[in-house]
């Protein structure tokens, strides 16, 4: 009898020895990509924790990371009724915390107990104190990067919208119907065509540049935001490239079916194709929409000269420079946090659609 | 009878071609709605690209400027020859050359590391770390810019924190073992650079903000590895072969068209840097033009200076050697790169 038991029970215990290694091992992984993560966030952590700080306290030394302010009391001279306001002091030498009175180098200063009111003076580099520090949140910075930036952000978010959403429609009509006709159509050619369009994803956009600001300058479209548009009604190379891929998969059956039917092509594409690679279309219209969003040496080029056309990162960065050498990064990290609001939520909305799309136009080469 | 004959001929040449005949003119017909599908591209290629890309070469030869285009007058091969003897071309050539050497293994290892690492059997909530790796990309680049310019300054930035976090008490530790007192010492006073006021650490802090930027190159490595067909995990097990075996013979070879990929984009991508460099250090190139890269210079030169003609031989001198570096790449890629099926 024991004989059979014995490696019964040795079984069990191996069987959980090696479920509990495995948990191991997850809880290892899982906590070292944890770490590796949150550097990889850290700096957005900062960014909220600065636009949310006092901007006065930015620039104190061992200010703490998380937004906060210096502890303070008000204290009532007993003698002359005068009320201070004054910053209370971790002390060693009186033991505990003190407010600071009157500040003395070379000489005792003077120190008030923040509850009992009891004045005590000590020998002390005042100097080399440490503040207490309580968290304390302000929007101020969110109201000074509003009500500073140039012109505005209604103006400047205006703009970008307007970039950004004709844009989208032209990019993403223009792609779709191109790429139908990679996908679907043969065409003498074809396949030469079809390297010349990869060979546009990997032309510089500087080689271009120069004489397309040339031929908008003709025609007396600088400043203004039609150069940033109008391009993208004739169909960029990644967005052809992407649908088509996925326009290749989709079974032809239900396009000769359509045909069969009297579907003139047109009507295969609105009504077989479009309907079944909603997937691919809207990671094409989430590409153009942040692409434009993002967009900078392109409005920088078309829109100076005229602030009123500036979309929100010729905006940004011009606060930037405006504002660094006059001190608070508080406001300007404010200023930074209201422009990528509407993109992070919108990534984080659409996110698997978007991952998706990065993948089909990156991996199917 | 004569009209029979003919009628007889007639009909068998109707037998014989009809079916020819119609096919052609469908596949004419399809040729010329794929024609009328591709126009918009190809209209666009005409006026955005290829016609600029001749007026560009052309004017490459010339002081053209846009104030003054009537008195545009052909130089000749003097904006090729100028590059060389102009300082700033020169050191903003080995800027971007610096930024690139530096950025481009960087990025790419750490971007297939990450892949490899959210790809894992073992790893928890793999697709909540994928969203986060891969959100960075999605932030403005003239928000993050923003963001890292206050992360890593010298006084307050969080960086500064963090390493000398890391240091200090590293120092105390070090100098309690006999012998090591000096570089215990040297750890206990380390000072974090002040990335973008050093000319040391201002192309190093540029890497950095890439570093953030790998989403993309993560998940199309991600999707490479995922590819890998199992059995030959299983089969290179059999073998006897351990972790870094497998990862060496089976999945570095199948990620290859990957990482090739990823290799060439990436080099495009660092000879086109510019939004960042712009919004850190200004046209010039803080500090001391240490960030002056090749683009500020090509900026710089058309729309600062309205030096149009010298501006696009910068621009055709940055895309042949972009070229070339492709061309080699292409070259070599057959000595590295492997295509699973082997019918490219």
């Amino acid at each position: 009898m024991t004989h059979i038991a014995t490696p019964v029970e040795t079984g069990a215990r191996t069987v959980r020895q090696r479920r509990a290694r495995r948990l191991g091992s997850q809880l290892s992984v899982t906590v070292f990509a944890g770490a590796l993560c949150f550097l990889f966030i850290l700096p957005l952590i900062y960014m909220l924790s600065a636009s949310l700080s006092d901007p006065a306290m930015a620039s104190v030394p061992d200010k703490p990371l998380w937004p906060a302010i210096e502890e303070m009391v008000d204290y009532t001279d007993p003698s002359t009724g005068r009320v201070s306001h004054l910053v209370v002091y971790d002390v060693p030498e009186l033991g505990g915390d003190w407010a600071l009175l009157e500040r003395k180098i070379d000489a005792p200063s003077t120190f008030v107990n923040p509850t009992t009111g009891e004045i005590k003076t000590a020998t002390v580099n005042t100097f080399g104190l440490k503040p207490l520090w309580k968290f304390y949140v302000t929007f101020d910075n969110f109201t000074s990067a509003w009500n500073q930036i140039e012109p505005n952000y209604v103006s400047l978010f205006k703009n970008t919208l307007i970039i950004a959403i004709f844009g989208t429609i032209g990019a993403t009509l223009s792609a779709i119907i191109v790429a139908y006709g990679f996908a679907r159509f043969r065409i003498p050619g074809r396949d030469g065509l079809f390297l010349v369009l990869i060979g546009t994803i990997m032309l510089p956009f500087q080689v271009v540049l120069i004489p397309q600001f040339i031929l908008f300058h003709a025609i007396g479209w600088t400043p203004s935001l039609l150069p940033l548009i109008v391009p993208h009604y004739f169909a960029n190379a990644y967005n052809v490239f992407l649908l088509r891929q996925y326009f290749l998969t989709l079974p032809r059956e239900l396009d000769e079916a359509a045909m069969m039917d009297g579907a003139s092509p047109f009507r295969v594409l609105t009504s077989v194709i479009i309907p079944q690679s909603w997937p691919a279309i809207i990671a094409v219209v989430l590409f153009h929409f942040f692409f434009a969003w993002n967009d900078f040496l392109g409005p920088l080029i078309y829109t100076t000269g005229n602030e009123d056309l500036w979309p929100i990162a010729v905006g940004l960065q011009t606060f930037n420079t405006t504002y660094r050498n006059a001190g608070a990064p508080t406001t300007i990290q404010a200023g930074a946090l209201i422009s990528l609001i509407v993109p992070v939520a919108i990534f984080f909305v659409a996110q698997r659609v978007f991952m998706r799309g990065v993948v089909i136009s990156g991996v199917e080469k | 009878m004569g009209n029979a004959t003919m009628a007889i001929v007639q009909d068998t040449d109707v037998l014989t071609t009809a079916a020819p005949k119609r096919r052609l003119t469908m596949s004419q017909r399809e040729s010329a709605w794929g024609l009328f599908f591709l126009s918009p591209w190809l209209i666009g290629l005409a006026l955005f690209t290829a016609i600029p890309m001749i007026v560009s070469f052309a004017l490459s030869f010339t002081d053209f400027n846009l104030l003054t285009p009537g008195s545009t007058k052909f130089v000749g091969i003097d904006n090729y020859l100028r590059m060389f003897s102009d300082r700033a071309t020169t050191d903003s050539f080995l800027v971007t050359v610096k930024f690139a050497v530096l950025g481009v293994p960087l990025t790419i290892f750490l971007a297939l590391g990450i892949a490899i690492l959210v790809n894992q059997r073992l790893l928890i909530g793999k697709r909540v770390f994928r969203t986060f790796f891969f959100m960075p990309v999605q932030i403005p680049l003239v928000a993050s810019t923003i963001i890292w310019i206050d992360f890593l300054n010298g006084q307050t930035g969080w960086l500064k924190f963090i390493l000398e976090g890391i240091a200090h008490p590293l120092g105390s530790l070090i100098s309690v073992v006999p012998g090591l007192g000096g570089v215990g010492t040297e750890f206990q006073n380390y000072l974090a650079p002040d990335w973008f006021n050093s000319t040391t650490w201002a192309v190093p802090g540029l890497v950095l903000i890439g570093v953030w930027g790998i989403g993309n190159m993560m998940l199309i490595f991600l999707a490479g590895l995922q590819a890998v067909p199992t059995e030959l995990y299983e089969a290179a097990r059999v073998d006897g072969a351990g972790p870094w075996s497998q990862f060496l013979h089976v999945t570095l070879p199948m990620i290859s068209p990957v990482f090739f990929y990823n290799l060439l984009l990436n080099i495009i991508g660092a000879a086109q840097y510019f939004t960042q460099v712009y919004v850190i250090a200004g046209p010039l190139g803080n500090p001391d033009h240490q960030t002056f890269v090749y683009n500020l210079n090509l900026y710089n030169e058309a729309w600062t200076y309205n030096h149009m003609g010298y501006g696009c031989a910068l621009a055709w001198l940055m895309f042949v050697i972009i070229l070339g570096i492709s061309v080699a790449l292409f070259r070599t890629s057959a000595r590295w790169v492997f295509y699973a099926g082997g019918d490219r």
